[in-house]
């Protein structure tokens, strides 16, 4: 169960809640690279990564359970960026913020994790922040680094990979299933946690839900808003550079043998030639 | 020469796969020293040893590894700044990535993630990467700092380069109070099964939809060939089997000289995790399930009678 993170001593403060996440090309379609070796997006439908629809959902439920919460809805990207926060508000997150710097196009993760923190340190100016939520990765670049990068800048404890979590106490528990073992992690709050796609099952905007969107306050900051250096930022300051990008080798389609009794034995035959048994 | 660093993978003392991987890679780099977290046993030595270890820095393990990854960065950054080595690689679990994601910020270092290759350049390190799903294959090189790469499981062939008696050498340093704020208050290892771990065994059976919750016959299949047993996304999410055993982008991903997908369609999650396999089989009833564009050998049937018949001739 989750309760408010009881955040003062009388322990009835709102959570508040940053969820940040990402605008990416649809897995489904057909990705590309462009000129620059960065991923290709004008030409493919971009939506908000899959993955973050967990974290949205376990910070509404955050919220929901704590009686009283805001959940900020963070994102950085370009103008269409905008599809992602707005999904977001319609799934229930109260706000949104949208950091739209053309300096910021093909920035690297370690770029990103900066432009993040300095956005979260910036929400927190008022009202503290409790946690700051993430999905697992996202779906197009796929590195997972970006949580333990945002809690190295924050300097918060890092809580990531949650396939199940709990906010009591002013403090964070979740379980994390890793390749080899299982683990309970508790920090205390202020905290960054990333979920993964075990943790919930994110609901579907209801027809209220994409109507309240509409009003809902969404705030642009650009990099000087944050007080970034935009030399920080893109593509020309990332600490790695792609060499070349080249379309895998296609896999060729095998031998296909359709099963009329002797399918197993084909299987078989198949596996001692190439020496597997 | 100068060092590349080496973060060993073991699980309770026991050297991974993956690190005789990466020693073989960073002997490509320069001289590599292994960082052992915890107190290495005569076996972890030889194991070490024998695939090229010059150094073995040996990190006293009970404040390291009761708190997540934040103190392993830490004690990376000081072996860092002592050695300034020519790079520091990191088996590419979602912890290794984590302990580089960290470290790379430390040192002000470039990071790449899921290296399936690594070269020495001209202009420093060329690393090798798939992207989308396996569709692409990039090459990257680091321009700021000490290269930081994680490396993927099965990628590169171990070879074995002994070293007679490395050096070791205990690394003093001091865990900081803000990497001890998340605190491992239980860990469970999982119940072995008796298989080699998905991630790094050299063949991959794996049930999906079509096993309809009976992955008998995927096991004893895998069995028979000493393979890892995983499942799609799809069985994981009805209940049919762990979560720890999905292969696919929110799983585990793989790289096994060969992968059997049975009862697998083939969504693009599912091949985002297992694209690098070097040979791919499908049993499938669905003549028009995407995994056989992508198959070595398919067979369009029924697995519960194609895999315990060709187990049965096998046994022949």
């Amino acid at each position: 169960m989750r309760r408010c993170p009881n955040r003062g001593p009388e322990g009835d403060e709102p959570v508040k809640v940053v969820v940040c996440v990402k605008y990416v090309p649809d897995a489904q379609s057909q990705r590309t690279f462009s000129a620059d070796h960065t991923a290709e997006r004008a030409s493919v439908d971009g939506l908000l990564s899959e993955l973050d629809e967990y974290a949205v959902e376990e910070a509404l439920t955050i919220a929901e359970d704590a009686g009283e919460g805001q959940v900020i809805v963070l994102t950085m990207g370009p103008e269409e960026a905008a599809t992602a926060i707005k999904k977001s508000l319609q799934m229930g997150a109260h706000e949104g913020v949208h950091i739209n710097d053309e300096a910021i196009a093909g920035s690297d993760s370690i770029a990103t994790s900066l432009v993040l923190a300095a956005a979260v340190g910036k929400l927190g100016e008022d009202e503290p922040v409790d946690l700051v939520l993430t999905g697992l990765a996202s779906t197009d670049a796929v590195m997972s680094v970006v949580p333990a990068m945002l809690a190295e800048r924050l300097g918060l404890p890092q809580v990531t990979f949650a396939s199940e979590l709990t906010v009591q106490d002013g403090a964070v528990t979740i379980r994390r299933d890793g390749d080899v073992a299982s683990e309970t992690i508790r920090a205390s709050l202020p905290a960054v946690v990333s979920v993964t796609d075990q943790i919930n099952e994110p609901r579907y905007p209801s027809f209220k839900g994409i109507m309240a969107a509409k009003k809902k306050p969404v705030q642009t900051w650009s990099l000087a808003d944050l007080g970034v250096d935009a030399g920080q930022v893109g593509l020309d300051a990332a600490w790695t550079r792609v060499v070349s990008v080249d379309e895998a080798p296609p896999r060729s389609q095998g031998e296909i043998v359709t099963d009329e009794g002797q399918g197993g034995r084909a299987l078989a035959d198949f596996l001692t030639a190439r020496k597997f048994a | 020469m100068s060092e590349v660093l080496v973060l060993v993978d073991h699980v309770d003392g026991t050297v991974r796969k993956t690190t005789a991987e990466m020693l073989t890679a960073a002997r490509r780099l320069g001289e590599p020293s292994a960082v052992f977290v915890g107190s290495p046993d005569e076996q972890a030595r030889a194991d070490l040893a024998r695939f090229g270890a010059v150094k073995i820095y040996r990190v006293e393990a009970a404040e390291v590894s009761e708190h997540l990854v934040a103190p392993t960065a830490e004690v990376l950054a000081h072996l860092v700044a002592q050695t300034a080595p020519t790079a520091v690689l990191i088996a590419s679990s979602s912890e290794g990535k984590e302990i580089a994601g960290r470290l790379a910020i430390k040192i002000g270092s470039g990071l790449v993630t899921d290296a399936v290759d690594l070269e020495p350049g001209q202009d420093g390190v060329l690393v090798t990467k798939a992207a989308f799903a396996g569709s692409y294959v990039t090459v990257c090189t680091v321009t700021s700092g000490v290269p930081v790469l994680t490396v993927k499981p099965n990628s590169v062939t171990a070879q074995e380069a002994a070293v007679e008696e490395p050096v070791e050498e205990q690394v003093e340093t001091d865990i900081s109070t803000q990497a001890r704020a998340a605190q491992v208050i239980q860990r469970e290892t999982r119940k072995a099964s008796g298989r080699p771990a998905l991630n790094e065994a050299a063949i991959v059976v794996s049930g999906g939809r079509g096993t309809g919750g009976d992955f008998g016959p995927v096991e004893a299949f895998a069995d028979h060939l000493g393979a890892a047993v995983g499942a799609s996304r799809a069985a994981v999410d009805a209940g049919w089997y762990p979560h720890s055993n999905q292969v696919g982008q929110t799983g585990v991903s793989v790289s096994p000289q060969l992968y059997v997908a049975a009862g697998i369609s083939g969504a693009v999650q599912h091949r985002a995790g297992m694209q690098t396999s070097k040979t791919v089989v499908a049993v499938n009833k669905d003549a028009e399930a995407p995994i056989f564009d992508m198959v070595d050998f398919g067979v369009v049937g029924d697995l519960f009678t194609i895999l315990p018949d060709a187990v049965e001739k096998l046994s022949e």
